[in-house]
Formats: structure tokens, C-alpha cells, sequence
């Protein structure tokens, strides 16, 4: 590949590119159609993450400071802030189900440290040379412990229990340097080579795989590598319907500005309000609306990457090509073990015209598994639908709001007494799925009767949009929730997989589904080993099929328990969820559908590639990255 | 946990459940509002009951079968139409039709007949209240002892009487020639498999899927004999691995969570089948099962046969047990409703499981005083004093209790007293003349040619022997290693490296006969020096194994015990060298070995009668087999036996202590 002097040579050739590009644009610009770009550092960030990002995020928890949920004083939950729909509100229910299904109690409170204590951050050990010579290039960076701290962790349970406990940290990085574009990221990878330095790349820090953990044993100085400010919509493509885009930006931002322009990627993973572009690509991110735009492997039409060995990018920009192996390939879901993605160009569309939630009420579990393999045996999967169990949804329950009108109270209480009594179901076997419909207004409302259609014969009964709407909110709100129950004793996980359907009976009855034995021995293991471990409560254990393909699904778990009484909850919930995915890999479920495999997963590499897979990788890091400075040593 | 208790160093203090007999209430309380009363068993994860006929339409319209039938349409050319009715009526000639009006006839029948029958029929509670819980938590298979017809509907009965879910039963097929009494056992839970199907496909796959639909649901527990049939010789017989890898498929396939396995054992005092059995191992053909037969059988409701002793064992679950054995994901490559031969990794998981149930099965049969009698008596055949007997048998009721025995010796009553009423109630096999205690040779009536008179002999020694059997599992290794002292040395002295080659012969030659698990000749020896070294039959300094001068009367007990074996085998071995013709087929096989040895007792030559029955024949044989002695040729229809006779008279040499192991070894190769 592209030594030194090539790459400088590729990125001449780009920058001229480039230039021609925007005068073309220059020309265009009345046309109102074309394409539209920016060149680096032409205007001003005007992204949501600041490169302080402790002034409006949480230092110890998910989020945005401003927002959380708590008890009041009445023992009432609200959740604060104004920037969900949720905010500002009373959830009258949230406390009983708590208290309920955790055996935990509002009296019985675990808070965290309230502020970092500087003193149990090691100290910064620096590469002088390294400094001196980033200094000359006026890139911008920070050894304060704050800055460092924020970026040794993403949101696993361990890493986030360290934080509200006030434990020393072992290992985090010594700097934090904040490039602008792409070529700020060549001039600290080269210099990062001259000077043996260990790069961590750093994106939205939502990752729940251990990835972003310093290697402890690691002695070089460490440099956290944030892409934040490398924010900027380069230029949209409406010919091709294509957007060039720095890999830092997040994805609410994306949307945001691909939106003021009429587009969309369409790619929503649960946590792109903080995730970004090149974290999205460094893991094979899966978004919500995949059904419709696909995954980021389908998204993304050209990657630029900077690595130790040079740029990796490709000459062209065809839709797709029989050029051996993709290199793509090798950078999605290299999980900044090869090198940083700097810029990226992936596929947009027109925003849809019409948006409709829906949601379907089964009798139970089985006959919801049974419906969504139908509808994706039909190849009719709405851009989103979402299976969720019954604890999910009496947990959906508990977060319903202080209703306003006495009406929608009665309409609710109606809806209710009709499918429970009415239809026979039983409350605590029934599950709710959720659907979202995107697309012209007249296809939407046929789409959707064809999928109402095959859950009638599975026993579905719509329930509106309502519910179908407030279930993709959790989504949102979830990982705020967590932070909730480590206040009061409640240590909360999730984890995915993506299995195949197996059906095993035609019957309707009967159906043996691979996903539901899976589900149910998963729940099953995980009490089992909560019992043997001593934990005193019965543990939360649900899940829900996210995302339906033609041959299988993915399944996300959430996985609680209270942890009084326990000398060292966070070692109990890691040794659970190691048996949790010892009996996912046994039930014929993979090691990862989307969060990847961090240092969390890699003990299971081997099994699930095979040993001349791992060494097939092990082969191209070697190459691109010889020295490893990019040393975060995930995967492999 | 439970994978713990199997595989730890056996427990000599095993801590074993008190019984209660159910009886005593039936004697006490009208049968009949028993058996009309409230049943209402808890089921697995509250799952509705299945009726009979929904569950044959779930099989009928399983994927598994349907793969089937398009594969023996394919290969046969047959349209799948006519395949699938093949299926049905597979189907329909297997299932069960499980019908609780039927359960209740037998349950008021049979607590009847269990009146008249039994003193006693205990069950340990504890174990019905683990299986109670177990049956809720994941599905169950009841793994049965196989001694008697009446196992299964004894099994029926106790579940029905503690108001447990019944199960469904794998009989055999000969059961259905008793017309309705096939059908009766058929609506009181029972199922039926042909003996044999080897190479049927369709028969297969319908009964696999039968028994895989009613665990995978939970619709009731699964019970059937791991043994494959009634052992005639009341020792635990080599265990049937088929429906075994059938209840546990689903486990590997993800389908449950886990399988509950439980060991049950059930002690006879006596057997009602008792010299129905030592007749059939003579070479008297078991009456066809007819309902006729059946009634004739009323006589035996006269007779006394003591109690019953059902214990049911903690249950085993297959989760645990496997953890580490089996990787799981290798099924994951597969589509789970095609047909596959199990792995290598799973065959012998599945057979190394089969052992460790029998031997748990083994561990908690009930013994009775009259079982350490017989052992004694059979090393006595002319008879011996009755204050000897007493003596002696107290003697080894120690014995047998420090090798952790589960002995059931009433506390309170004098040892004169059990011993006498143990010979009353088998006064068909033993009687006292004057004071002296000897076998029973039946009378028959008219003049008797020699033979029938040595024949009559053998059938109450082959009964007794019956009894013998039932405590062969307790001193069987230590009794090898005796054996092997005997044989490797005249000296008092004996290194064991060359006292292991001996023993690891003699558990390798035996290995059809007992109830051995693969792979652990190493653990067996070990177990069996512990339990010698324990009882100070003998010591070890270092490297020997030495007699101690209290273990001689251990060790020649243990000699003899095993001796009727060794000459059994040897006189096998001879007839093959010595007797055999060029063209020996199979079916030939057991009547001459049958008359060679009826020779030899008649030329007085041989005392040893249990080498006339055919079991031990027939384990005999299957040991030379495997030890590449004897091979089998098939020639045309007939199965050939190919004599290798320097290798067979080594063998015989090493059974009667003439040759050192190792060099019969070498001899062998």
C-alpha cells in the first residue's frame, strides 16, 4: 500500500481534487442543486461536543448533565432537563415497578463520589519530543486529569461503577489532542511513528466493549486521539445522492445538518446522539432503520483512513467493485487497532415524506418471534421493528408520564380492559412490538396494512401509535435509567447477539424458534448463575429482538440485578455475563451483532473465526501497524 | 451440584433417604376413593397437558419428520403422500393414549394385587419431593432398574399415588401381542418401539421426534429402562445408548435449557419372575407374552414375595454433567431439524453417562440379608450348618456395610430371627433339615434321566445365583483385585504394577458381566486397594499389595465369589479350543457350549453350574470378541465364529492362574 511520499502524493492529488470540486460548487451555487461543500477548517465548529466535553456531559454517568432521573421528594421519578420528550415530567409509576422488580428501595441510596478526585488519576507521563513537536503544529491539546479521565472509559458497568466509586485508575491516557481534519491527523500519526508514541482513537465514547481501556501493561505514552472537532459536512453529492463527511461527527449532528439540506443517512443506532461517523465504521454499527438504508457496511461508498503505513483510501467511488478482497472490509470493525478514519463518504436520501409509529400487542413472546419471521420472510420489515418481551413492556409501563386529561386516561384503561379481558391476554405474558413506517404517505398506510395484516395471523393486535412511539423513546432514555439505579443499589447491563430463526414446527402453536431458545436459556443461565453467585434479589433479565433479517435476528438483552449484600457487585455481574455469552455462542448466537469485540470479547476471537481467521488479521495489522502505535490491542 | 456427587471420589458414607411404605395407608383406607380421587399433578413451567392427538399432529407436521419423508420419498421413488401415511401409521401403532380413567383401574387393581402381593412397598419421599421439584424446573426422564414386568406399572402407580405427573413409558414392542392388556398398559402411559429398526429410517425419525416433542414441551416425564430389557441374572445389564441420545439431543440443540436425569431404583425381595428366568437362561424359551399367560400367572398371587424398594435417585442434570465435555456451538452449523449421527465428542458423553446412571442406580438398590445368604450358600452347594450360616452371614453384613452397602437388616430383631424368616420367605430355594441349611432341588415327579436331574439343579442355582448377583456390585472390585492376588502369586507377596496388569485383565474380560464405565480401570483399582486397605484385608507398603493375616477370610470370600466366572469363562474358552468345529456359527454357539458343559458336569469333571446359562455365554463370547480372540465372518446368511485358539487358550490359561498376564498379553499380539 501507500508508503510516505505516496500517501503525500494522494493527498496532493485530493486537495486539488477538492478544490476543483468547490469551484465547481462555486459556479453551481444559485443552480440550487449540485453539489454543496466546505473545505477543512472553513467555518467555524459549529458541532454539539465541545472539546471540554465534562462542561455539558456527565464525567461519571450517560449524557447530558443537565439531564437524569431521580426521586423527589414524594418518591416521585421525573427526569430533568428540556431536551427529551420525557423531560420535565412526573413518571408516577417509575418507583413501585423499582422497587418491585428489584427489591430495591428509594430509602436505601448508593451515590457516587460527586466530583473526580485528581489525586487518584496517575500522573501524565509525557513523551517531551512528542510534545515539542505536536506544539509546532498548533494542534490542540490537554494533559489535564479531567480531559484524560474522560476518554480512558466508555459505558461499560465496570468502567462506570469505577467512576461514581472514586476508584484509582490504573491506567488512562497521558494526553488528549484534538485534530481538525484530516491533515492534523497525518501530521500527529507521523509524528505519533517518529516518536513511539500509542495512539487510542476516540469518537463519541459510547463504546461498551472495554475499547477505549489503556492497556495497563502499556508504557509508552498514550495519547487519546479525539476526532470531536472533525465535524463537518464536507460536501453533499445530489447527483449521487452521497455526502462527504468527517468521520468525528456524531450522528445527531449528521442528521441534524444533512436534515437543513433535505437529506438523511437514514443510520440511527441507539446511541447516536453521542456516537460518531468513524465510530460507527471502526465497529460495524447497525442503525435502527436498517430495514430501509441498511447498516453502515451499506452506507458507507469510500472511507478515508490514516495509518501508521500511510492513507488507505480508494481511487473511485463506484457503487461497487470486484477488486479482490474490499479493504473496507478490513478497516469496518477494526475498532482503532489499524488507524483513524478521518473522512467519509456514505450514501443519503431524501427525507422520507411521511413517518408513522405503530405498535402490535401478541399474546406472548413466541407468537411475536413468530410474526417478525414472517414479515422478514416476506421481505415487508418496516424501516424499524422491535420485539420487545414482557418485562420490557411492563417496564415501558412504569415510565409512562403523568397523564394530563382525564380522556386519554379513559381511552388508555379502555384499550386495556380490551385486550386483557376481552381478548384473554394474559398481562404478564404479553409482548409488544414496535413498528416504524417511513416513506411516501400512500405506500406507508399499504405497507403498514401488510404488516398488521400477517400479526393478525399470528394473534397481534395493533395498539397504536402511542405505544409504538414510546417504545423507541426508551431507547433513548435507557441508559439515563441505569445511572438511576446505581443510585440505589441497582448495577444494569445490556448485551447483544445475532442468531438465526430456526423455525422448527409449522404449527402456530408450536413454533421452536433458535431466537426463542435462545432468549430463554439466556434468562435462564443468567438467574441460575445470579442464584450461585449470591445475589440476593431476583435478577431483571430481558430481551428483545431488534433488527429481523432473512436468516436470523438480533437479540438485545438487559440484564439487572440489586447488588446488596454483595462484596464486589461489578465482579458478580462480569463473571454472569461471561456465562451469558458462553451460553449465547453455545445456543448458535454470535459473539456480536454491533458492539463489537473490544478487550471484553476477545477471548472468544479465536472460536468464533477461527484461529487462521485471527491470524489473518493479526497479518494485516502487522502490516499497516507494525510498531502498534495504534496500541488500544482490541480484538486481537 | 449434581455432577459434583457423580463424579467425586464415590462416598463410602453415601447419605442415603429413610423410606415409607405406601401400603400401610391402602391397607388402612378404602382403595377405591383412591383411586377416585382429586389428581392434579404440577407440571413442568405450568404447561397445559397435551391431549394424545394434538401431540401426534405436532409429529406428523414437525419439520424433522417432514425432512425425513422427502428423503425416503427421493430414495425410494415413493410420493411423499403415501410416505407420510407410512409415518402415521408408525405413529399410530407407537403412541400412547394416556387416559386417566384407565390410570385409576390400575390403581385400584393394583393396590389389590400389591396387598396380597407385598409386605411393603417403600419409597423414599425426599426423593419423591426432589423429583417434585425437579419436574417443574426442567423435563424429566425416569431412569428405572429393570428387573420385573412390574417395573413400569409400579413406577405408574407410586407417581399416581403421590400426585405426580405420569409418564410416558417406551415399552417394547412385545407387549402388544397381549391384546388388551397392550392396550390398557398403551391408555396407562406406555408407548411401544419395535425391538429392532436399525437401518428404518422413517421408523427412526417418527420415534425420535415422538419422544423429542413430549420432553421438548414438557408434556410429561419421560421414563424407559436404560438397560433395554429385564435382566434374568438381577445384575445391571450393559446400558442402550438410543434413547439416551434422544432425551439429551435436545439439550445440545439449545431446544431446553436442561435435562433432568433420575436414577430410580427398584429392589424386589423377591422376583416374581424368579425361576421364570433361570429357565429362559437354560435355554427354555420365555412364553410368548399372551393375556392367557397372563392369568395362568395367578398363581403366583398366593404366594408371599416381601417388599418393594423403590429409591429414587438425585436427579442428574445433564447441563452439569456436560459442562466441559461437550462443546455445544459444533451444532451450531447445522440446520436442527436434519437428522445427524451424533459427534464423537457427543457418543461418548451420551455412553459415559449411560454407566455413571446404572452405577447410580446400582448404589441405591435396597439389599436384603437373604442376598448376603445366597452369596454364602452358592460357595456352599452341599449345604452348610445353620449356626455356621448365621455366623458367617453376620460376618459379611459387616463387610458388605463398611463397603457401603445399602443393606436394609431390620435393627431390633435378633440375627437368628432374620435369618430364619429370610429362609421362610425363600423356601422355594433353600430349606434346614435338621440343622443344616441347603439349596432346594425341585422334585419331579416319575423317574428323571440324569440330565433333567442336573437341570432341575440349575435352576435353583441359576435362581440363587439371582440374589447373589445383587450384591456382586458391592465387592466386585474389590474382588477383582482378590482375584488377581490369587492369580499373579501363590506367594503371599505381590508387586501391583504386575497386580494391575492382572486386574486390569480380568475388569477388561468382564466387562460385558458388570457394569464397568469405560476408562476407569485406574479409578477402580484404586477404589478397590482403598476398600481392602480399609477393611485390613490387606496393606500396602510402597510398591506391594500384601494379605494381611486377618484378610484371608476377605479374600477367599471374595475368591469364591467370584469364582463361578471364572470357571464360566474357562469353560467357554475350552470348549472353543478343544471342541469347536471348522464352520461354528453364532446361533450354534450357545447350545454347544450348552452341551460341552453338561458333559463335563456329568463326567463329574465340573461343579460349576451357572456356566449353563446363557447370559453368561453370551458375555463370555462378546469378551473374546472384543478382545480380538474370536472373530465374526458373515458367510451368506449365517454369522461364522473364527476360532483363534493359541490366543483363546492363553486366555483360559490366564483365568486359571497358569500364565502371568503379560506374557498371555504378548501371546495375544
Amino acid at each position: 500500500m501507500a508508503s510516505d511520499s505516496n500517501s503525500s502524493e494522494s493527498q496532493r492529488i485530493a486537495q486539488q481534487r477538492l478544490r476543483i470540486i468547490a469551484g465547481h460548487l462555486q459556479k453551481h451555487k444559485d443552480d440550487d442543486s449540485g453539489t454543496i461543500a466546505t473545505e477543512c477548517k472553513a467555518e467555524a465548529n459549529k458541532g454539539t461536543v465541545p472539546r471540554k466535553r465534562q462542561e455539558i456531559m456527565k464525567w461519571n454517568g450517560w449524557g447530558y448533565s443537565d439531564s437524569k432521573f431521580l426521586f423527589n421528594k414524594k418518591g416521585q421519578a421525573e427526569f430533568t432537563g428540556k431536551r427529551y420528550r420525557l423531560s420535565g415530567m412526573v413518571l408516577p409509576s417509575l418507583q413501585d415497578w423499582f422497587e418491585n422488580t428489584f427489591g430495591a428501595s428509594v430509602n436505601h441510596k448508593s451515590p457516587a463520589t460527586p466530583a473526580l478526585n485528581a489525586s487518584a488519576v496517575p500522573p501524565a507521563s509525557l513523551n517531551e519530543a512528542f510534545v515539542e513537536d505536536l506544539k509546532a503544529t498548533g494542534i490542540p491539546f490537554s494533559h489535564e486529569a479531567e480531559d484524560r479521565v474522560f476518554r480512558a472509559h466508555g459505558h461499560c458497568l465496570h468502567e462506570i461503577f469505577a467512576l461514581r466509586e472514586g476508584k484509582k485508575f490504573e491506567r488512562v491516557p497521558d494526553m488528549v489532542v484534538w485534530p481538525n481534519c484530516h491533515n492534523d491527523v497525518v501530521k500527529i500519526v507521523e509524528l505519533a511513528c517518529k516518536h513511539n508514541v500509542c495512539l487510542i482513537p476516540y469518537g463519541g465514547g459510547t463504546s461498551v466493549t472495554s475499547a477505549l481501556e489503556c492497556p495497563p501493561e502499556e508504557t509508552r505514552c498514550i495519547v487519546s486521539l479525539d476526532t470531536s472537532q472533525m465535524n463537518r459536512i464536507l460536501w453533499i453529492d445530489e447527483k449521487n445522492l452521497v455526502a462527504h463527511v468527517e468521520a468525528g461527527i456524531i450522528g445527531q449532528d449528521l442528521e441534524r445538518l444533512l436534515n437543513e439540506s433535505g437529506y438523511c443517512t437514514g443510520h440511527e443506532p441507539d446511541s447516536m446522539e453521542f456516537s460518531s461517523l468513524g465510530g460507527w465504521v471502526a465497529t460495524r454499527a447497525s442503525g435502527m432503520k436498517k430495514n430501509v438504508y441498511g447498516n453502515i457496511e451499506d452506507l458507507v461508498i469510500h472511507l478515508k483512513v490514516v495509518t501508521p503505513r500511510g492513507v488507505i483510501e480508494k481511487s473511485c467511488q463506484g457503487p461497487r467493485m470486484s477488486t479482490g478482497p474490499d479493504i473496507h472490509h478490513f478497516i469496518l470493525g477494526s475498532e482503532g487497532t489499524l488507524g483513524v478514519v478521518t473522512e467519509v463518504t456514505m450514501k443519503i436520501r431524501p427525507i422520507p415524506e411521511y413517518q408513522k409509529y405503530g405498535s402490535v400487542v401478541f399474546p406472548n413472546f413466541e407468537a411475536g418471534v413468530a410474526c417478525l419471521r414472517e414479515v422478514a420472510k416476506q421481505r415487508c420489515a418496516p424501516a424499524s421493528i422491535r420485539l420487545m418481551d414482557n418485562e420490557q413492556f411492563q417496564f415501558g409501563h412504569a415510565l409512562k408520564p403523568q397523564v394530563s386529561s382525564i380522556f386519554t386516561n379513559f381511552v388508555e384503561g379502555l384499550k386495556k380492559f380490551y385486550i386483557t379481558k376481552f381478548k384473554g391476554f394474559d398481562p404478564h405474558q404479553l409482548v409488544v412490538a414496535t413498528l416504524l413506517f417511513e416513506g411516501d404517505r400512500e405506500r406507508v398506510l399499504q405497507h403498514e396494512k401488510q404488516v398488521y395484516d400477517i400479526a393478525a395471523t399470528f394473534g397481534g393486535l395493533a395498539a397504536g401509535e402511542d405505544n409504538g412511539q414510546r417504545g423507541y423513546i426508551l431507547t433513548f432514555v435507557i441508559a439515563y435509567l441505569r445511572d438511576l439505579g446505581m443510585d440505589y443499589y441497582v448495577v444494569a447491563e445490556s448485551f447483544e447477539t445475532s442468531v438465526p430463526w430456526d423455525s422448527l414446527c409449522f404449527s402456530l402453536l408450536l413454533s421452536f424458534f433458535r431466537v426463542l431458545d435462545l432468549c430463554r436459556n439466556v434468562k435462564e443461565r443468567i438467574n441460575r448463575e445470579c442464584k450461585e453467585r449470591g445475589v440476593q434479589f431476583q435478577p431483571l433479565t430481558s430481551c428483545r429482538v431488534t433488527q429481523t433479517y432473512d436468516a436470523g435476528a438480533c437479540v438485545y438483552f438487559y440484564f439487572a440485578f440489586n447488588y446488596r449484600g454483595l462484596a464486589d457487585p461489578v465482579h458478580t455481574y462480569e463473571r454472569v455475563e461471561h456465562a451469558a455469552r458462553e451460553e449465547i455462542l453455545a445456543n448458535g448466537g454470535s459473539l456480536s451483532h454491533h458492539h463489537g469485540v473490544g478487550k471484553l470479547r476477545k477471548e472468544w476471537m479465536k472460536e468464533s473465526i477461527s484461529s487462521l481467521g485471527v491470524g489473518m488479521l493479526q497479518s494485516v495489522k502487522d502490516y499497516v501497524d507494525p510498531d502498534n502505535i495504534f496500541g488500544n490491542r482490541n480484538l486481537l | 451440584m449434581a455432577s459434583k456427587t457423580l463424579y467425586s471420589q464415590r462416598d463410602p458414607m453415601l447419605k442415603r433417604d429413610c423410606f415409607e411404605d405406601i401400603l400401610e395407608e391402602r391397607r388402612n383406607s378404602s382403595d377405591l376413593k383412591y383411586a377416585l380421587r382429586c389428581y392434579a399433578p404440577v407440571l413442568y413451567k405450568g404447561v397445559t397437558p397435551c391431549k394424545a392427538n394434538m401431540l401426534k399432529n405436532i409429529v406428523l407436521q414437525s419439520d424433522q419428520l417432514h425432512y425425513v419423508i422427502n428423503q425416503v420419498s427421493q430414495e425410494s421413488g415413493e410420493a411423499p403422500d403415501i410416505i407420510q401415511e407410512e409415518a402415521s401409521v408408525i405413529l399410530e401403532e407407537m403412541a400412547h393414549r394416556l387416559q386417566i380413567s384407565t390410570v385409576r383401574c390400575f390403581a385400584f387393581a393394583l393396590s389389590k394385587a400389591f396387598k396380597t402381593l407385598f409386605q411393603h412397598v417403600c419409597v423414599n419421599e425426599e426423593g419423591i419431593q426432589r423429583l417434585q421439584q425437579a419436574i417443574q424446573e426442567h423435563p424429566v426422564v425416569l431412569l428405572p432398574s429393570h428387573r420385573s414386568y412390574m417395573d413400569f406399572l409400579l413406577m405408574s402407580y407410586i407417581l399416581y399415588t403421590y400426585d405426580l405427573a405420569l409418564p410416558v413409558i417406551a415399552a417394547g414392542m412385545d407387549f402388544m401381542g397381549m391384546k388388551f392388556v397392550g392396550e390398557m398398559l398403551r391408555m396407562s402411559g406406555a408407548f411401544f418401539i419395535r425391538r429392532s429398526f436399525g437401518g428404518d429410517k422413517l421408523y427412526w425419525a417418527v420415534f425420535s421426534e415422538y419422544v423429542k416433542t413430549m420432553l421438548r414441551n414438557g408434556f410429561a416425564p419421560i421414563e424407559f429402562f436404560l438397560e433395554g430389557t429385564r435382566s434374568r441374572t438381577c445384575k445391571s445389564l450393559t446400558p442402550k445408548l438410543g434413547l439416551l441420545n434422544i432425551v439429551i439431543e435436545p439439550f445440545f440443540k439449545g431446544e431446553v435449557f436442561d435435562v433432568n436425569l433420575v436414577p430410580v431404583s427398584i429392589s424386589y425381595e423377591r422376583i416374581l419372575e424368579e425361576s421364570l428366568y433361570a429357565r429362559e437362561l437354560l435355554g427354555v424359551p420365555k412364553p410368548k407374552e399372551s393375556t392367557s399367560g397372563l392369568l395362568k400367572a395367578r398363581r403366583i398371587l398366593s404366594e408371599d414375595y416381601g417388599s418393594i424398594h423403590v429409591y429414587f435417585g438425585q436427579p442428574v442434570s445433564v447441563r452439569s454433567l456436560a459442562q466441559g465435555k461437550v462443546n455445544r456451538s459444533t451444532y451450531n452449523l447445522f440446520p436442527r431439524h436434519i437428522p445427524r449421527k451424533p459427534m464423537e465428542e457427543t457418543q461418548s458423553f451420551v455412553n459415559d453417562t449411560a454407566y455413571r446412571i446404572v452405577r447410580l442406580q446400582e448404589d441405591n438398590m435396597v439389599l436384603k440379608p437373604w442376598v448376603l445368604m445366597a452369596s454364602l450358600l452358592l460357595q456352599n452347594l452341599e449345604g452348610l450348618e445353620l449356626s455356621v450360616l448365621t455366623e458367617q452371614t453376620v460376618w459379611l453384613r459387616g463387610l458388605a456395610l463398611s463397603y457401603a452397602a445399602f443393606l436394609d437388616w431390620p435393627d431390633q430383631a435378633p440375627t437368628a430371627k432374620v435369618v430364619s424368616s429370610s429362609l421362610a420367605l425363600h423356601r422355594g430355594l433353600a430349606c434346614v433339615s435338621g440343622d443344616r441349611v441347603s439349596l432346594v432341588v425341585g422334585e419331579p415327579l416319575g423317574p428323571v434321566t440324569p440330565e433333567e436331574a442336573l437341570f432341575n439343579r440349575a435352576v435353583s442355582v441359576l435362581s440363587c445365583a439371582s440374589y447373589r448377583n445383587q450384591v456382586l456390585h458391592v465387592f466386585l472390585r474389590p474382588a477383582m483385585l482378590a482375584v488377581a492376588m490369587h492369580t499373579a502369586a501363590s506367594s503371599k507377596k505381590s508387586e501391583w504394577p504386575g497386580l494391575y496388569n492382572c486386574f486390569s485383565f480380568l475388569w477388561d474380560m468382564f466387562s460385558n458381566d458388570f457394569i464397568l464405565c469405560p476408562g476407569d480401570t485406574v479409578q477402580d483399582f484404586e477404589e478397590a486397594c482403598y476398600l481392602l486397605v480399609k477393611t485390613g484385608a490387606v496393606q500396602m507398603p510402597q510398591q506391594d499389595i500384601v494379605m494381611t493375616d486377618i484378610g484371608q477370610p476377605t479374600l477367599s470370600f471374595f475368591n469364591g465369589l467370584l469364582e463361578p466366572f471364572l470357571q464360566g469363562y474357562q469353560v467357554v474358552c475350552r470348549y472353543l479350543c478343544e471342541e469347536a468345529s471348522e464352520g461354528l456359527t453364532e446361533k450354534q454357539y450357545i447350545p454347544a457350549v450348552r452341551s460341552f458343559a453338561v458333559k463335563l458336569i456329568l463326567a463329574g469333571n465340573l461343579r460349576c453350574y451357572e456356566v449353563l446359562s446363557s447370559d453368561m455365554q453370551k458375555n463370555a463370547l462378546a469378551a473374546l470378541l472384543r478382545m480380538d480372540a474370536v472373530r465374526k465372518v458373515k458367510v451368506a446368511d449365517q454369522v461364522t465364529l473364527i476360532v483363534n485358539k493359541m490366543a483363546v487358550n492363553s486366555i483360559d490359561d490366564i483365568l486359571g492362574g497358569k500364565l502371568p498376564t503379560q506374557k498371555a498379553l504378548l501371546a495375544r499380539l
